[in-house]
Parts: C-alpha cells; structure tokens; sequence
C-alpha cells in the first residue's frame, strides 16, 4: 500500500499542477476573449474587500496627514509668503474672469447658445492603488448603489484622473490617464487642436492622433474635448512638455501620490447614445 | 473525544495561517500608502511568501491555495486574471523541485536561492502582461521592483519564521 502511495500521490502533485496551470491559463484567455464573465467575478472580490480596504487604507491616510502637518509646520514662514503673492496675483484673475464671465453670459443670450449640463459628483475616497508594474488602476469606496457608472471621468482638485471601468455595489476600479489602455479624447485649450491622449503606464501619457502638419507647443494647456459625450469637456488634464521627433508627452496636472478623496462627476448628455457594451478595463480599443 | 475534537479542530485552523497570511500580503501589497512613485514597483510580497512556505511548509500551501492567492491578488490589483496564479505556480514548483538543495541550509543560501527565483517570477509576469494586452509592457519599474522585493525579503521572512515557530510547531 505504502509502496504504492508514493508514486500516486506524486501523479496526483503532477496532474493538479498541470491543471492549475492550465486554469490560470485559461481564465487568461477567458478574459480576453469574454471579458464580461471575468470581470464579474474580479467584481465580486473587489467588493467583498472593500469594507476591509476601506479600514486597512485608513491608517496609512493618518500617517500621510501627519507627515503633510509636520511639513507644512516648517515650512510656515515660506509658505506664507508664497500665498500672500498667490493671492495677489489670483485677486486680479478673479476680477479678469468676472468681467469675462459677464460679457460671456451676454454672447450666449445674444447667440442663443445651448448649454453643457452641468456635471453633478459623488466624492469618493481611494481605498487600494492597485497594479504594481503592469497597470495602472485605483479603487474607490464609491459603487452603483452610490451613482457610480462605468465611463464616468473622476478627478481631484489639480484635473482629471481617469476614467471609471468597473463598477461593484460598493467599489469603483479606475482606469488612471496614465495606463497602457487609457484613450482619453483631449483638445490643446489655446488652438483647439484635437487630439486622443494615449498611456503607456509611463507617468507621462503621450499625444496622439494629431492632425498632420500641426504644431504643439510645449507649455500648452491640454483639456478634455467632451467629444462622445462621456466625459466633460474642458476638463484639465496637463500640459504638452516635450517634443522628440514628433511625439508629444503630457505632464499631468494631478499628483498621482496624494490622491485621497477624488470626485466622479456624473455627466450625461441629453440625448447621448448609452454605450451598447460596458467598458472593459481589459482590451485594446475595439 | 471531545477533547479530540477540539485538537483536531486547533490543529486545523493553525494549518490556515499560512494561507491567511499570505491572502493578507496580496492584500496589504495594493494599500496606497501615497509615498511618491511606490505604487509601480511595490515588492512583490507573495512571491516571498510562496517561495518561503513552498520551502518550509509546502504541506501547509497546497497548489490550490496558491492558485487562490493569485486569483485574489489579481481580482485586486487589476492585472490580468490567472497571470499572478501562474507566476505563483512557477514559483511553487521551481521551488518544490530544488526542495533537496535548500533543506538545512543557512539562511544566505536561501536567499541566494530567491536572488534567482524573483527575478525570474517578475520576468515572467512581465511577458505574461506583454502577451494578454498585445503590446510590450514598459518595464522600467522592474528593476527596483526587484530590488525592493529582495531588500524585504530578509524582513518579511524573519516574521514568518516567528509565525512559524509560535503557531506551527506542532500544526
């Protein structure tokens, strides 16, 4: 019997190895293939762990807090200082965009202009950044029951962050400007060049899809074109910061390693088509 | 008997902690803990786990386990479904098969030993990455990746070691 054991019990070993790999494999190409069923399932754990996530993720906040109060304790005077000609110079910007804002409002009565509806949001708090070297993803403790939906742009204070591509009752993955699958449609704010904005998981996304024989300046402001309805438009997103043979790099505005608390805005066009399949946070662009 | 089912049942849930801890890992390894440029090249805290149970206690990390882990780890970090479970796997077996070599040797082997299993885990974690989004991957943040993972590697396995000794010894 034991004599026999042995060499079961190291075919068993084999046998389920071999399974294994052939699972993990295939779920691989499941994945690809029918995203739909995979992503439900990596749903189902996300938000299993959301409300451990949301505890674990709570201490690491505090410590970042204090650090931020002890920094900014030091460095008191100096701040101060920049501020008060911050304040200077943004007392003058106020008085420039109320006068702007008046004679704005006077043009669109006078053309008659259709207005962008306003976007309302739902605050949500990251709660997992997620990934490691291949992806670049965030988890919000915000979900369906919340208003969440797939598609949805999410920012900060500094400008848009990414974009919402799977959607749990209590958690959010989102899909960061930064990543390999990010396709963000963007316009240069001065020219109103367009362009798509295209990730590489590198922390500076590059310009693509420009029009042939047009120039991008470095230093200029790149905002989101509203284009397909999704996303707002106007948005910030970063500025056009280097130009090697004819590719231009994005450096985003928002700090990617402060990012606490973020805002999903929920902008629907009247009248804009619903997308006919979820977007999958897996998968070139089809 | 009852006293015999209550043995049974200790020695049972002893027999979890490795899983546990090493579920605890893949969780803790997405935490944002908002250090500047930390998220892409966080240490890659379940292959130290796998490759220290597959050594010491592989008995107590069974495959499935394993398989379980990098499921979870995926469903979490957002990477492709079933990539970690393979990188995993490998590990396991790389270090299953090699299982002779380490046994009673010093800790400097063995970690010697795991200077040659991680790079070889991220490498493959990479082309696995690469193929299932049909492009190259930027692999840039691997390098310190790979140091950080071997840096923690001392740390993280003294802890198990004590977890071990405390909760196992008779498990």
């Amino acid at each position: 019997m034991a004599r026999l054991a042995l060499p079961v019990k190291g075919w068993v070993q084999r046998f389920g190895f071999l399974l294994l790999v052939g699972v993990s494999i295939g779920l691989m190409i499941l994945g690809r293939a029918e995203s739909r069923i995979v992503e439900q399932l990596r749903i189902a754990v996300t938000d299993a762990m959301a409300p451990v996530l949301d505890v674990v993720s709570r201490p690491t906040a505090a410590v970042a807090a204090l650090a931020e109060e002890i920094d900014a304790l030091v460095n008191l005077r100096s701040e101060n200082a920049r501020l008060r000609q911050d304040n200077e110079r943004l007392r003058q910007w106020h008085a420039a965009a109320r006068a702007l804002e008046r004679q704005n409002a006077v043009y669109a009565t006078l053309l008659n202009v259709v207005g962008d509806p306003r976007p309302a949001f739902i605050t949500a708090r990251v709660i997992a950044d997620a990934g490691g070297a291949f992806v670049r993803t965030l988890l919000l403790n915000a979900g369906a029951r919340d208003g969440v939906r797939n598609g949805q742009a999410v920012i900060d204070g500094d400008g848009l962050v990414g974009r919402v591509v799977e959607t749990g009752r209590r958690s959010a993955r989102i899909l960061l400007i930064t990543d390999l699958n990010s396709r963000i449609p963007v316009v240069v704010e001065s020219t109103r060049v367009p362009a798509i904005l295209a990730g590489d998981n590198s922390d500076r996304p590059r310009l693509t899809f420009l029009p042939v024989g047009v120039a991008v300046e470095p230093g200029e402001r790149i905002v989101t074109s509203g284009q397909g309805g999704r996303l707002p438009p106007g948005l910030p997103v970063g500025e056009v910061f280097s130009l090697s043979d004819g590719v231009a790099g994005v450096r985003p505005f928002v700090d990617w390693h402060t990012l606490e608390y973020l805002r999903v805005l929920d902008y629907a066009l009247p009248g804009a088509l619903p997308s006919t399949r979820p977007a999958g946070r897996a998968g070139p662009l089809r | 008997m009852t006293l015999d089912f209550w043995h049974r049942f200790d020695r049972a849930v002893r027999g979890l902690t490795p899983l546990a801890l090493t579920l605890l890992l893949a969780l803790l390894s997405v935490v944002p803990l908002r250090i500047p440029g930390f998220a892409p090249i966080t240490p890659a805290l379940t292959v130290i786990a796998v490759y220290y149970w597959s050594i010491y206690r592989p008995d107590l990390l069974p495959l499935i386990a394993i398989f379980l882990v990098g499921i979870f780890q995926d469903a979490l970090g957002g990477t492709p479904l079933g990539s970690s479970s393979l990188v995993l796997l490998l590990v396991q077996a790389v270090v299953v098969a090699q299982r002779r070599f380490f046994h009673g040797k010093t800790f400097l082997v063995e970690w010697w030993g795991f200077m040659l299993v991680a790079p070889g885990a991220l490498l493959a974690g990479w082309i696995l990455a690469s193929l299932y989004f049909g492009a190259v991957v930027t692999p840039k943040p691997l390098g310190f990746q790979l140091l950080l993972t071997i840096a923690l590697y001392p740390c993280l396995t003294w802890l198990l070691a004590r977890v071990q000794q405390r909760l196992l010894q008779h498990a």
